[in-house]
């Protein structure tokens, strides 16, 4: 069968490959670009695992069709810390130690930019919501919703 | 019919391992050229923290800093012998040969400091900083780097040192069945909060106050954070998580998170800890296990909360409202 190429700005940089029609998101990068922070948990839309950012919002890397980002901006965790310093966030899960095994905290990443780039300033009740489609073995939550928080704050602190 | 409100306790002894047939772990640990240890096992870290405890242990029995130790688990093929990371029992069996393997590392290291320096071995001291001193002259001291350059380079010596700690199997006594299953038991207990909904039959966990007795907690964030995670993970198993939800009948059993209940962060009670520490005999630096058994008092307390708030007990797991409302039937019929 013949390959499709696909092209699009993975956290900054242009990514062209040629993938098989029907190969998910997910699948094209972790398998062919190489980028292997989005985790494949249920492959069915349930677990919130494999989260990433096309064109600012949060999508199911496991239900998105790789041909159709064609010319989109793919935001992965791979992308959050900048030259070696990290992303607020990942500080943040860091100091509250919100991550365990660790197989959801890209997801859960994901999902808590997205929130705090739309609502920089999130109630405890707007941080559950935006986390409610990620699941989490380990931690029991609390952890990563007080990371989301602390991060939100330090955000507003540095922007004051 | 009402919304009737209930509290339940329960408390536990938690075994730390287990001892079928004899419970053993090795480990094994070696400098680097430039005084960095190598702790190799083949224990896993799935989260727990093994790595990060197993470095803190070897680094305080060597007398380094805990950066200074690189720890290599979970290849069954090249690493030595570990029967596990379950049963709770990580931290005090892998522990405790890690103590062994460094105790020894450290005499060889102690060894060629005191050929460098032309002084008895058994006269030095490590600072914990990354160097050997003249007990009494700290001025005359080496760094552990140029300790082990020496080893390597000049002398031909290996710091190295080999752990294996056993808990032998223990059987029966043919007259009473007393046995010893463990060597140290951590211990917990829960007060549960709850609300039962008499008509639909659903829980609401509204508080859960527990308190831990695990030995010493070698890593007081990493302890919390378990035990966090656990009374959590408690309460889900209470009341959702199943997969037979007629069991042993596999039918209408979750395949997928579609069909398994699996909470989300909006399904969190109000979660209290305390830690208490006991140090065991025999653990390493006085660590228990507190791995599963920070999952267990939940379990019981909830189902006792729910017998106080309408009357019934529930003997199945998870406390769902259809066996609620079952019994709340049967109840009614008696």
């Amino acid at each position: 069968m013949a390959k499709i190429p696909v092209q699009f700005m993975l956290n900054g940089a242009e990514k062209a490959e040629f993938i098989d029609s029907g190969t998910t998101l997910l699948n094209a990068l972790r398998d062919k670009i190489g980028d292997t922070s989005p985790k494949g948990g249920c492959h069915q839309g349930t677990c919130g695992a494999c989260s990433v950012i096309i064109d600012g919002e949060l999508r199911l890397s496991c239900l998105t069709l790789a041909e159709t980002c064609n010319g989109a901006a793919i935001t992965t965790t791979s992308g959050l810390s900048q030259g070696g310093v990290l992303h607020p966030l990942q500080r943040a899960f860091l100091d509250a130690f919100a991550t365990q095994c660790g197989f959801c905290t890209p997801g859960m990443l994901m999902a808590a930019k997205v929130l705090l780039d739309h609502t920089p300033d999130p109630s405890r009740d707007e941080v559950v919501e935006a986390l409610s489609g990620n699941i989490c073995r380990c931690t029991g939550y609390e952890p990563i919703i007080q990371a989301v928080l602390t991060a939100a704050r330090s955000n507003s602190q540095n922007a004051a | 019919m009402a919304i009737r409100r209930g509290r339940g306790v329960a408390a536990i002894n938690y075994p730390t391992g287990m001892n079928l047939g004899g419970d053993p772990t090795q480990a094994l640990v070696h400098s680097t050229p430039t005084g960095n240890f190598m702790v190799t096992l083949s224990s896993v870290d799935l989260g727990q923290g093994m790595k990060q405890i197993m470095a803190q242990i070897c680094a305080e029995t060597i007398g380094v800093p805990t950066d200074r130790v690189i720890v290599d688990t979970a290849d069954t093929d090249t690493g030595p012998h570990c029967m596990g990371t379950f049963a709770s029992r990580g931290t005090h069996r892998a522990g405790n040969a890690v103590i062994q393997a460094a105790r020894e590392a450290r005499q060889v290291m102690l060894e060629v400091a005191a050929e460098e320096l032309e002084v008895n071995a058994s006269d030095l001291e490590t600072d914990g900083q990354g160097n050997i001193l003249v007990k009494g002259a700290p001025q005359r001291s080496i760094s552990i780097f140029d300790v082990a350059l020496s080893a390597h380079f000049k002398r031909g010596r290996s710091i190295s040192g080999r752990g294996m700690f056993l808990i032998p199997r223990s059987y029966p006594e043919k007259e009473t069945g007393a046995m010893k299953p463990s060597t140290c038991y951590a211990h917990a207990c829960t007060v549960a909060e709850v609300e039962v909904d008499d008509e639909t039959g659903e829980v609401t966990v509204l508080t859960v106050r527990n308190v831990f007795e695990i030995g010493r907690a070698l890593n007081p964030k990493m302890v919390e954070q378990q035990l966090v995670g656990g009374s959590w993970m408690a309460i889900s198993h209470a009341l959702y998580e199943t997969t037979e939800p007629y069991y042993p009948d596999r039918d209408h059993g979750g395949t997928d998170f579609n069909q398994y209940l699996m909470p989300g962060p909006g399904d969190l009670a109000q979660t209290e800890i305390i830690v208490l520490e006991r140090p065991s005999a025999d653990g390493p630096f006085g660590a228990k296990g507190p791995g599963e058994m920070c999952a267990n008092p939940q379990i019981p307390a909830v189902a006792n909360a729910v017998f106080d708030a309408v009357g019934v007990r529930i003997d199945t797991l998870p406390i769902t409202p259809e066996r609620i409302l079952r019994a709340l039937k049967a109840q009614a019929s008696n």
